[in-house]
């Protein structure tokens, strides 16, 4: 009941956001926002109730993971101060959250027991570690979309109603620059926080489980990424490019390794 | 008394080529208000120079000889004739003159309409002149009911918001790409007039280190100089796009002066830093497959002129709305202006008063039941103290003094009055 009306609410969120995007109406904005953080308040409600119905951090089902994901980035958005300078953002990331929830909302809401073995203080952490950091790198991937757009409408010069629309290269190159710095140190200490658990649970910190290969081969894309960027002064489309690519690996690593390659985590279904 | 006239005399880029706007350079403005109030029949008047224009704004009971007069002092320092100066100068009288002058505050008159820096312009120099006492009644009104209507532009249409023409598009098109143009360094290449536009454009958006490299480079360190750049040749064109973030190229050379296989290299020097191209020259100097290196924009005159045209339809009808704007608001200056004069203010006074008295009376005795004798009584009691209230201000008014001060006294009386 509660995730239909969380649901609803995002989805108004989204609408708004749409018709801001064609509008460019501001007052339509304040209300989309309004929305999209009731929306987000109403989440953290229904993540409590979870908590209680499951008597566990409730990040074990794929259900579960993923709406937590919707609200990480929610919430990585709302609080992001950069958002301010990054015209139409909103739209792009409401897009995202409310494709996340769609997928959340046609998953299965059924709790399964967790193993004893799993029972530990590092499941919070860690899951909740690794996922707010892929919200940040979900607003990356909003950024480096939008940067492709707008680098497409400079080069071709042929200006759509995206043009107008969307901040300039050099804001856009920033967001990435800004996501990546708060993304990638969470996403370490998802990974790290991991292979503590994993050593508490079954004995030894790393499996090679898929799902430990594929986080693995997600910070290899980041941390190449951000040397790149320090090193030789990778921007623009580049970084564009890698932090869409980094950010397909997130979602591999969270869906691609579940479904296609079986493991130890495939608890988390 | 013959009254003074508004006027407006000058040059300006549409009237004058500039070879010849080159040599009416003022760059003490204490010089040109000085010899303008030595000028007889100059009464009140404000300078204006700015690099497309140089204009007088003045009053006068005699106008033909003042226009003379200011028109040699203009030219004093040139090397042209009576006849040269009068063919490139404009003068503009009455009305037209309101107008006009409305019309440079709004930057309707602009090389580049709509563009800011011309109020700003105009403010300073108004300032400047009426520090000095320069300008009087007349002209502080008149001008800053131009800032009036300038802002009422500013606020009503989007003159000043749609790229107006070239140098615009391509400073909203560097804006999309850089944000701001805040510390940006620009190079150019060529050191022509379009050069000289797009230079100064840029400089205006915050951009603070120019270089300009030219064939000649006597030209580039003349133009440097003007923007307090750094001047080199153009065979150093290379080196320095390793640090500049825009490049304006307007040489007249014959082939392309940069190649693809030139810049790919120094990207990597450049840490991938994005980089402007904008070839304003005909025929082109910049290789258009530069435009396919990543963080590289070239835009050529064609895909200028096409921004601007996408904007032109808003455009036409935001210039139309502002004329319209300008207009209504000369129409009132005028209005103000003719009566500015003792008689019609005396007459409006009297006429006030006396309709007040009328409505008043009217009110008062229709509420009452008087014979007619005492009707006339009231009648008479309210026109003698009607009259001994008048009586003071309209001495002050007749009175005879100094006509800037008759001006001042007939502003006060308006405005005490509310004849406006």
């Amino acid at each position: 009941m509660l995730f239909a009306a969380t649901y609803i609410i995002y989805s108004i969120a989204v609408t708004l956001y749409l018709v801001y995007f064609s509008s460019q109406n501001k007052q339509v904005r304040l209300i989309a926002r309004r929305f999209l953080m009731a929306a987000g308040l109403c989440h953290l409600v229904l993540f409590v109730f979870r908590y209680i119905e499951a008597g566990h951090t409730p990040l074990t089902t794929h259900h579960d993971t993923v709406s937590f994901f919707a609200l990480a980035v929610t919430w990585a958005f709302l609080s992001f101060r950069w958002r301010y300078q990054i015209k139409n953002f909103g739209t792009f990331v409401s897009v995202v959250i409310f494709a996340l929830m769609t997928v959340a909302f046609f998953s299965s809401r059924i709790i399964t027991p967790l193993p004893p073995s799993l029972q530990s203080s590092w499941l919070p952490v860690h899951a909740s570690i690794a996922i707010i950091a892929n919200g940040f790198l979900a607003l990356g991937f909003c950024g480096g979309i939008m940067y492709l757009i707008q680098d497409r409408e400079l080069k071709k010069k042929r200006f759509t109603l995206f043009y107008h629309r969307l901040p300039s290269l050099d804001a856009l190159d920033q967001l990435n620059q800004h996501c990546l710095a708060i993304g990638f140190p969470l996403l370490t200490l998802g990974i790290v926080t991991g292979s503590l658990w994993a050593k508490q649970a079954w004995g030894s910190y790393w499996h090679w489980d898929p799902k430990e290969t594929w986080g693995l081969i997600t910070w290899f894309i980041y941390a190449g990424l951000l040397h790149q960027r320090l090193a030789i002064g990778w921007r623009g489309k580049r970084s564009a490019i890698m932090s869409i690519i980094g950010f397909l690996a997130v979602l591999f690593t969270l869906w691609g390794v579940n479904f296609l390659l079986p493991g130890v985590h495939t608890y988390v279904r | 008394m013959s009254v003074d006239q508004i006027l407006v005399l000058g040059v300006n880029h549409k009237t004058a080529p500039v070879e010849v706007r080159e040599k009416l350079a003022f760059p003490d403005i204490d010089v040109p208000l000085a010899k303008l109030g030595e000028i007889p029949g100059c009464t009140e008047f404000c300078f204006l120079s700015t690099c497309n224009r140089v204009e007088v704004i003045f009053t006068s009971a005699t106008p033909e000889k003042t226009v003379r007069h200011i028109r040699s002092f203009l030219f004093a320092d040139s090397s042209l004739n009576d006849e040269e100066a009068t063919h490139y100068t404009y003068l503009y009288t009455k009305e037209d003159a309101i107008n006009h002058l409305y019309k440079v505050a709004a930057s309707l008159d602009s090389m580049v309409v709509g563009e800011p820096q011309i109020l700003g312009q105009l403010k300073n120099a108004y300032r400047q002149a009426s520090e000095r006492k320069c300008t009087g009644t007349i002209l502080n009104r008149l001008i800053n009911k131009a800032f009036t209507s300038a802002k009422r532009v500013r606020t009503e249409t989007n003159i000043g918001s749609s790229a107006v023409s070239i140098s615009y598009a391509a400073i909203e098109l560097a804006k999309k790409i850089f944000g701001s143009l805040k510390n940006k360094k620009v190079l150019l290449a060529g050191a022509g007039e379009m050069a000289e536009l797009a230079a100064a454009h840029l400089m205006s958006q915050g951009c603070t280190e120019i270089t300009i490299a030219n064939r000649t480079l006597k030209n580039a360190v003349k133009l440097a100089k003007q923007f307090n750049g750094k001047a080199v040749g153009l065979t150093e064109l290379i080196s320095q796009l390793e640090t500049a973030d825009i490049l304006v190229s307007s040489t007249g050379a014959q082939d392309l002066i940069l190649h693809h296989d030139d810049v790919k290299p120094i990207m990597r020097t450049r840490r991938n830093k994005p980089l402007f191209l904008i070839d304003i020259a005909v025929p082109r100097d910049l290789d258009p497959k530069l435009n396919e290196i990543d963080n590289i924009y070239l835009y050529d005159v064609d895909d200028l002129s096409h921004v601007v045209e996408i904007n032109k339809k808003d455009r036409k009808s935001e210039a139309d709305k502002a004329q319209a704007i300008v207009t209504e608001e000369a129409v009132k200056f005028s209005h103000w202006l003719e009566n500015m004069t003792l008689t019609p203010t005396i007459t409006e006074l009297l006429a006030k008063a006396e309709k007040l008295r009328k409505a008043e009376m009217q009110r008062t005795i229709s509420g009452l039941e008087l014979s007619q004798k005492e009707v006339k009584a009231i009648d008479k009691l309210t026109s003698s103290l009607m009259g001994k209230i008048l009586h003071n201000p309209l001495i002050f008014l007749k009175d005879d003094c100094e006509a800037e001060e008759k001006k001042q006294k007939i502003d006060y009386i308006r405005k005490m009055f509310s004849l406006d």
